[in-house]
């Protein structure tokens, strides 16, 4: 093994501030970045879900009586929009990300720090941007879709504002996909081979593809339709001679691949917890990396399945929906593989292992309403009903958002050195995993039997089922309150955890908790088997 | 048991042939043995889930044809998925605690990286069964309409050179569309309009005959909407500047209610309609009810 | 440790050492153009989605006129050669040589600008018009508002390349390399977009 370090650098921390100051600042260190994306990720997940409880206290009740009509089509584009473009995204991929892949690839920081710093930065201010237009004449009012005509006959300001933080936030996807690519391809460490990288490396290059091929598409639709909304220009409007269909496929060609954006990243960090606390390595990982790559192709070619009721040729119809139905192969395969890492393992039974054992399970329930969903004949019945609404929830909640909070229960050892409380994180597992089923579970009932979404105002024959579902969306704002408790108490006086808590394989572990500035005291290790648990490798240890 | 016991208790006289089924049919037995749980508890996960798919119904009432024919592909599409949820949660709970590290021990689990065989069947088995549930529900979608060509069989295209867009076509070229009671609705924020071309009167609500075929010419005047009858299991975006086409047939009298399913603004909500499906001779007494006489200008 | 030390010392001394890896910051960038292309690509799919469902209505079709957009397209195709010169003499060291060249690409890029503004002005629709007009201006000024940042950028790489004081020399040929990739990549569009609305 030759000596050699990666002279990528950052180069002047001495210039940057010290302490938990250097969180407000423009730092360009990978895991200061990384940290900012978290925390202020989970500030607008707060927001939305604020916004998430008063939709629910609204539909507790069959008439539209908690608030305006108008405010509420304001809280639930709001809800959504923050809840995709400034918590899912910016987290399972900025903050994991940028914490973890310079370690994973042994470099010392991200092939681009300021463009990565760059990047954060764009997001707090259009997310307040987003936040503050509610105050100002009203937020948008047309879905976090935005389908025209809708979108052009709503308030302006509203809607403006709304495509210009998604713009940005766009542009700052964009910024951390190149980096992403940039840093797993041309950063490894020498001798390092692409497919010794652990998974969440081919996860997020998966994702940063899809990022760089699809984002710019919805980035020039939306520039389309604002010219539609303030020129008067007739791109997306019928009565200038405009087609409205044509955004819903320049739409669904950015924001089908965006469910894979926010769903690959936690894929690829259920690969790294799952072997670690189950002792075993990663079950199949060269069908684990083939299946990545099968599902960033097949996504970019689904995402007509959006608009089976909308008009499209019947040819159309029968492609989507082989295509889109094809893609539970290769999300069928990662979780047997899952599975498989489990079977046979010493399980250390913890909140990390319990949230990621939840999300396989939510998210099995989800695929299988995707599957039935890509079907035309199906989908024309439950198309822009609660159906829909649970089943992605089954995908970004019951799947991303529980590996977030595994990820963090498995990763806050690393980034402050203490121990999170077990006893707490269990019982906001327990508290999140009823809740979230309690919530959406019932809703496919309601979207089969005839409740359409996005609406204020029900027939009164739904309400029992509706209350269950708000019921169960209490306790899922309850379930923050162990968590949050947790992190502050253990942040203070948590126990140490020593370097390596977990006894794990994969590199950001072999250094100190939390690591030092530049990664490595000296030259970073040669990880060749990230997941070589239960061979001669984890016996050194 | 053996061979020995075998030919003892079923005499001699064997022929070769059934020698050879002999073997098998030991061969079978200490396969089942071993893995005798492992079929047990699988065949345990399809009886329940069947039971379930065939017992639990979480549809609204059938009232037009296509709703049997959708249910058809519900319920396969529930027993399939039903099979693989509850597979998976035995698999990861038993996992779980089986698998569980005891306070006593150390170390690592088996340094299993893999198996060829195992990855080939979770990749054949799956796309086995998409493929086949894709074709049969293109066949579901094609009995209900879907596939036929919306411009060259109906009769009121060669009046209008408005280009139809889109839906669900039930009439086929043999089948005499001049029967079909054709309807033109027109959807606003935030309401219905039903207009009926041969009584020259609008409603805001739709009545229809039982069993008779219904054709809908459906156009917008703003936003998008969507047309969408819960028991019918019909749905249909109407998009403004795009004439569409929806075509259904009630089965079951009764009242439905309309719904529209696309946003379309702060009363998306409260835009309702009712359809009211009734014997003929009903919506005969309606019709002429509200029909307007030809007014000569 | 000693390539170690030695690595650590280069850092002390020399603050830009981060910048000297051209390889990153081009693959970067090629990563950008890529997504950049996607956003054409995402223009371009509506415009032929919009001519092969939204016909115009007959007195609303309009021949483009060609010559100015092939005098555009050779502009932009002999700058492209142009630029390519200026790298190879910077690469000799002939920085004067060099400046010259890309002030030349320079204002062909400016003739360019004028030769589109020159057709704007004299075609007979407007933006709103239709949705061949919107489409139209939409791909046209956007294309040009590649051109018209390429242009700037051309003429602050030519700034920093002069003789004394520069810092754009054989040396640190990133900034000209960037920009030299960056306007080939406009100069394709501009090709396939001449294709795709001027001639089909």
């Amino acid at each position: 093994m030759t000596i050699s370090i990666d002279p990528q650098k950052t180069n002047n921390e001495s210039l940057q501030p010290k302490g938990w100051l250097r969180y407000f600042s423009f730092s360009l260190d990978h895991k200061v970045i990384g940290i900012q994306y978290l925390v202020c990720g989970f500030l607008f997940y707060l927001i939305g879900g604020t916004l998430a409880s008063a939709i629910r206290i609204e539909l507790a009740s069959p008439m539209s009586d908690f608030m305006p009509r108008d405010i509420y089509n304001q809280v639930l584009t709001l809800h959504g929009t923050i809840m995709i473009f400034l918590w899912i995204v910016p987290v399972v991929n900025g903050a994991f990300g940028n914490y973890l892949i310079p370690f994973y690839v042994g470099a010392r920081d991200m092939a681009f720090p300021r463009l990565n710093a760059v990047a954060f930065w764009l997001i707090p201010p259009s997310g307040l941007m987003l936040v503050a237009s509610y105050f100002v004449e009203g937020a948008a009012q047309a879905g976090w879709t935005a389908y025209p005509p809708l979108s052009i006959t709503t308030p302006q300001s509203g809607q403006i504002i709304w495509i210009i933080s998604v713009l940005l936030l766009g542009g700052s996807s964009i910024f951390g996909g190149i980096n992403f690519i940039a840093t797993i391809i041309k950063l490894r460490r020498p001798g390092l081979k692409l497919m010794q990288l652990p998974m969440y490396c081919w996860a997020m290059l998966g994702t940063s593809l899809l990022v760089v091929l699809s984002t710019p598409v919805l980035a020039g639709t939306l520039i389309l339709l604002s010219f539609d909304i303030v020129a008067n220009t007739g791109f997306f409007n019928p009565v200038l001679g405009g087609n409205v269909v044509v955004y819903q496929h320049l739409f669904w060609f950015y924001s089908h691949p965006a469910v894979y954006i926010m769903v690959l990243p936690a894929f690829g960090l259920v690969s790294e917890i799952l072997p670690v606390h189950a002792r075993k390595p990663l079950f199949g990982y060269t069908t684990m990396v083939f299946s990545i790559m099968g599902i960033v192709v097949l996504g970019l070619v689904v995402w007509a399945h959006h608009m089976f009721t909308s008009g499209t040729p019947p040819w159309m119809r029968l492609f989507f929906t082989i295509a889109t139905a094809f893609i539970a192969v290769p999300t069928g395969i990662k979780f047997f593989n899952w599975v498989a890492t489990l079977w046979g393992g010493k399980i250390s039974i913890n909140s990390a292992i319990l949230f990621s054992c939840g999300f396989i399970i939510n998210f099995v329930f989800g695929g299988i309403t995707g599957v039935a969903l890509a079907q035309v004949p199906f989908d024309i019945h439950v198309h822009d009903t609660y159906f829909v609404v649970a089943h992605f929830h089954y995908i970004v909640y019951g799947g991303t958002v529980f590996i977030i909070f595994s990820s963090i229960y498995h990763w806050f050892p690393k980034a402050t050195g203490k121990m999170l409380d077990e006893k707490l994180g269990i019982l906001h597992f327990i508290i999140t995993f009823i809740g979230f089923n309690l919530c959406f579970a019932p809703q496919h009932w309601l979207g089969l039997n005839g409740m359409p979404r996005r609406v204020a105002e029900y027939d009164p024959q739904f309400q029992f089922v509706n209350q269950i579902s708000s019921l169960g969306a209490l306790l899922m704002a309850i379930s923050t309150i162990p968590f949050l408790i947790n992190i502050f108490l253990s942040a203070r006086s948590g126990k140490d955890s020593g370097d390596n808590p977990w006894n794990a394989l994969t590199p950001e572990w072999l250094t100190s908790s939390p690591p030092p500035v530049e990664n490595w005291e000296g030259e970073a290790p040669l990880v060749e088997e990230p997941y070589g648990y239960g061979k001669e490798l984890s016996e050194q240890k | 048991m053996n061979l020995n016991d075998f030919l003892l208790t079923n005499g001699a006289g064997f022929e070769k042939l059934n020698i050879l089924k002999i073997y098998i049919q030991i061969f079978r037995h200490q396969l089942l043995n071993k893995n005798i749980y492992l079929i047990l508890i699988i065949s345990l996960v399809f009886a329940i889930s069947f039971w379930i798919g065939f017992n639990v119904n979480l549809l609204p009432a059938e009232a037009s044809i296509n709703a049997p024919i959708y249910d058809e592909l519900f319920k396969i599409l529930f027993i399939i998925g039903l099979i693989i949820f509850i597979g998976m949660t035995i698999a990861v709970i038993y996992s779980l605690f089986k698998f569980r590290r005891r306070n006593d021990q150390i170390g690592d689990g088996i340094a299993l990286e893999g198996n060829l065989s195992l990855e080939i069947i979770w990749t054949i088995i799956p796309s086995i069964i998409v493929l086949l549930i894709g074709l049969y529900s293109y066949n579901i979608y094609d009995r209900m309409g879907g596939m036929k060509e919306l411009n060259h069989n109906h009769e009121m295209m060669s009046s209008n050179t408005e280009k139809i867009w889109a839906g669900i076509s039930q009439t086929s070229d043999n089948e005499i569309s001049k029967n079909n009671l054709s309807i033109e609705v027109t959807a606003m924020q935030f309401a219905f309009l039903f207009n009926y071309p041969k009584g020259n009167f609008i409603s805001g609500e739709l009545h229809v005959p039982v069993d008779q075929k219904v054709s809908m010419q459906m156009e917008s005047k703003d936003v998008i909407h969507a047309f969408w009858v819960p028991e019918f299991r019909i749905k249909q975006d109407i998009i403004p500047g795009q004439p569409t086409i929806l075509n259904f047939t009630p089965t079951k009298v009764g009242k439905y209610p309309i719904i529209c399913a696309e946003l379309c603004g702060p009363y998306h909500g409260g835009m309702r309609a009712s359809i009211i499906v009734e014997e003929e001779s009903d919506y005969n007494d309606w019709f002429n009810k509200n029909k307007k006489t030809e007014v000569n200008l | 440790m000693t390539t170690l030390n030695s690595s650590k010392e280069i850092q002390k001394n020399n603050p830009e050492v981060n910048e000297k890896h051209e390889d990153f910051r081009i693959f970067g960038l090629i990563t950008f153009l890529i997504a950049d292309g996607m956003t054409f690509a995402g223009f371009f799919a509506a415009y032929l989605t919009y001519k092969a469902v939204n016909p115009l209505p007959d007195n609303a079709i309009y021949q483009l006129e060609l010559p100015i957009p092939t005098l555009n397209t050779i502009l932009l195709l002999v700058s492209s050669a142009t630029f390519h010169k200026a790298g190879k003499a910077l690469l000799k060291d002939k920085n004067s040589d060099s400046q010259k060249w890309l002030i030349f690409t320079a204002f062909l890029g400016i003739i360019f600008l004028i030769c589109q503004l020159f057709e704007y002005f004299h075609l007979p629709f407007g933006l709103t018009d239709n949705l061949f007009a919107s489409t139209f201006y939409a791909l046209t000024g956007f294309h040009g508002l590649h051109v018209t940042l390429g242009t700037l950028m051309i003429l602050i790489i030519a700034w920093q390349s002069r003789v004394n004081g520069g810092i754009v020399t054989s040396q640190n040929m990133f900034p000209l390399e960037a920009v030299e990739l960056y306007w080939h990549f406009v100069d394709g569009i501009w090709v396939i977009l001449f294709i795709i609305l001027y001639l089909l």
